[in-house]
């Protein structure tokens, strides 16, 4: 079946429910803030939510209750500081508890790589002398058949389902990403259902390299058209990551009411719509 | 007479410690200026790798994250993540890693995760990212950390990332075969392992930084080698560029809302 050009709220209501195991990825780059906000506005609970880096997109997440778990390596606001919901989710149960599957990148990118190749697990040189293997019971070690060695092992990420952002997509649904790529096509790959927010519909991509990162239309779900969608993260090629605004949510999110005000006017009374005056304010 | 911070001393100090044809594996903070540092100085042709899959990068202001735009702008090549730690660091192709702490011990095993308990933890840190591999992949490892008790202690909470383990031949005993903490980069002095413990020894102070100043700063007992150098204070050409690279970065990181 081929993707299907959608709302953001079609997308979300069609493609992600209740208990669901989500992945919203992007590395530093085209982070799906857009339909972030969509799955708060839609009050979708109980999720557990898979991501490298959870930083402020997971931040909004959890602290507006929509997480049951989180599972990641690295939970941080950039260069500013800590994820204060996150924190607060772990240490005061606020909202709720939230259950933590921790992991190294490296040990999340190959389960990402074994979600996508079809695996059951991932096997790596990893977690040699770490204590992560400790506390995740989903972090064993296995002996190379051949060799002996001993191989870090963890299950493969396979979510019901993906969202990721990239720069464009044409009019067959066709997706086009470039710059930093992280780990979306492996993300959307493993995934059951796939949501692709881009910043333009174009006719043709025009001059490209054979080689540049696509996702042919038959893999992907729904796309989702929203200039500026990765705000306040970035689309290369678009606008620029805006740094001030990560560190302007350090005193937002460190208070309760102050991050539920902010929710209120900018997720609940907000829409997709609103994105893209930030590509504008962030062309620079 | 030149004039420098503390801080600015490190920072030279572990750019020193860098060569032009290292392949460095940066961590974000204190490591990314020190290795731009190395690169806009004595060491041009430096590969600098971030973690977001940019090998190759130079960029003209540091990065507030690790995947900034500026990373890959000035890459030689931009690579997807599974790839860069499959093939790029776990292979075997970076000669450093440079990283940094919230917690360390004398053996160099960093914790970045939890301080207390980790099911029921006092202060919930980001956690390991790429270090606990970049810690055992990487041909060697630089640390860079501003000296304290809280941060240099006897036990560290939580084994994030491997360093010299109980010291000795320790590290190997995980089926670890690459070399480990090999340097130390504080604000006070530089310390690299003892050849046979592998814990680590004072082997050169930052000038005007005295014994004392050490050993009230550190939370494991310091040992000094037979023979302390005094490192050399940064020149004024060093000075100079660091301050510019903070100065742009300061700029570009404020110019936007």
């Amino acid at each position: 079946m081929v993707a299907r050009f959608m709302s953001l709220k079609e997308a979300v209501a069609s493609c992600v429910k209740d208990g669901d195991t989500i992945s919203m990825e992007g590395f530093t780059h085209l982070i799906p803030h857009a339909a972030g906000h969509e799955i708060i506005r839609q009050g979708i609970k109980d999720l557990t939510l898979i991501r490298m880096t959870p930083d402020m997109i997971y931040d909004q997440l959890i602290g507006a209750g929509c997480a049951k778990k989180l599972v990641f390596s690295w939970g941080g606001n950039p260069g500013v500081g800590s994820l204060h919901r996150l924190r607060e989710a772990v240490q005061e149960h606020w909202p709720h508890k939230l259950e933590i599957e921790e992991h190294s990148h490296a040990a999340m990118a190959n389960a990402y790589d074994a979600g996508a190749a079809g695996l059951p697990c991932a096997v790596f040189k990893g977690y040699r002398g770490a204590e992560l293997p400790r506390v995740n019971p989903n972090i064993k070690f296995i002996k190379c058949p051949f060799t002996g060695e001993s191989l870090a092992a963890v299950p493969s990420i396979r979510p019901d389902v993906t969202v990721v952002h990239a720069q464009k997509a044409n009019k067959k649904g066709d997706v086009l990403f470039e710059g930093i790529v992280g780990v979306q096509k492996e993300a959307v790959l493993a995934a059951k259902k796939s949501i692709v927010t881009v910043e333009e519909i174009v006719d043709d991509f025009g001059d490209i390299s054979s080689n540049a990162v696509m996702l042919p239309n038959w893999a992907v779900t729904a796309i989702v058209e929203i200039p500026g969608g990765a705000h306040p993260s970035y689309a290369q090629g678009y606008y620029k990551r805006d740094n001030a605004f990560y560190k302007a949510w350090d005193p937002i999110a460190r208070d309760r009411e102050a991050f539920l005000a902010w929710i209120e006017e900018h997720v609940m009374n907000g829409g997709p719509e609103d994105f893209a005056a930030k590509r504008e304010a962030n062309k620079g | 007479m030149v004039e420098y911070t503390p801080t600015e001393m490190m920072t030279v100090s572990a750019a020193r410690a860098l060569k032009n044809d290292d392949v460095c594996f940066v961590g974000i903070g204190m490591p990314s200026a020190a290795c731009n540092l190395a690169r806009l100085t004595h060491a041009p042709d430096i590969t600098l790798i971030y973690e977001s899959g940019t090998i190759g990068t130079k960029p003209d202001v540091l990065p507030l994250s690790i995947g900034d735009g500026e990373l890959c702008e000035t890459a030689l090549n931009t690579v997807p993540v599974p790839e860069m730690f499959r093939y790029w660091l776990q292979g075997g192709k970076i000669s450093v890693g440079f990283l940094g702490a919230a917690q360390l011990d004398k053996f160099g095993n960093i914790n970045t995760t939890v301080i207390g308990d980790y099911d029921n933890p006092k202060v919930r840190l980001p956690g390991g990212g790429g270090a606990p591999e970049i810690a055992t992949s990487c041909g060697e490892v630089f640390l860079v950390m501003k000296q304290s008790k809280r941060g240099f202690v006897e036990k560290i909470d939580f084994v994030t990332s491997l360093g010299h383990g109980k010291g000795g031949d320790d590290r190997a005993s995980y089926g670890v075969d690459t070399k480990g903490p090999s340097r130390l980069i504080t604000d006070l002095c530089i310390m690299e392992p003892h050849p046979v413990g592998k814990q680590f020894v004072v082997t050169s102070i930052h000038p005007g930084v005295t014994r004392e100043e050490i050993i009230e700063n550190t939370g494991w007992t310091v040992e000094f080698a037979d023979k302390v150098a005094e490192t050399a204070i940064p020149t004024e050409k060093e000075l100079q560029v660091l301050r510019e690279l903070h100065a742009r970065t300061a700029k570009a990181h404020a110019g936007q809302q």
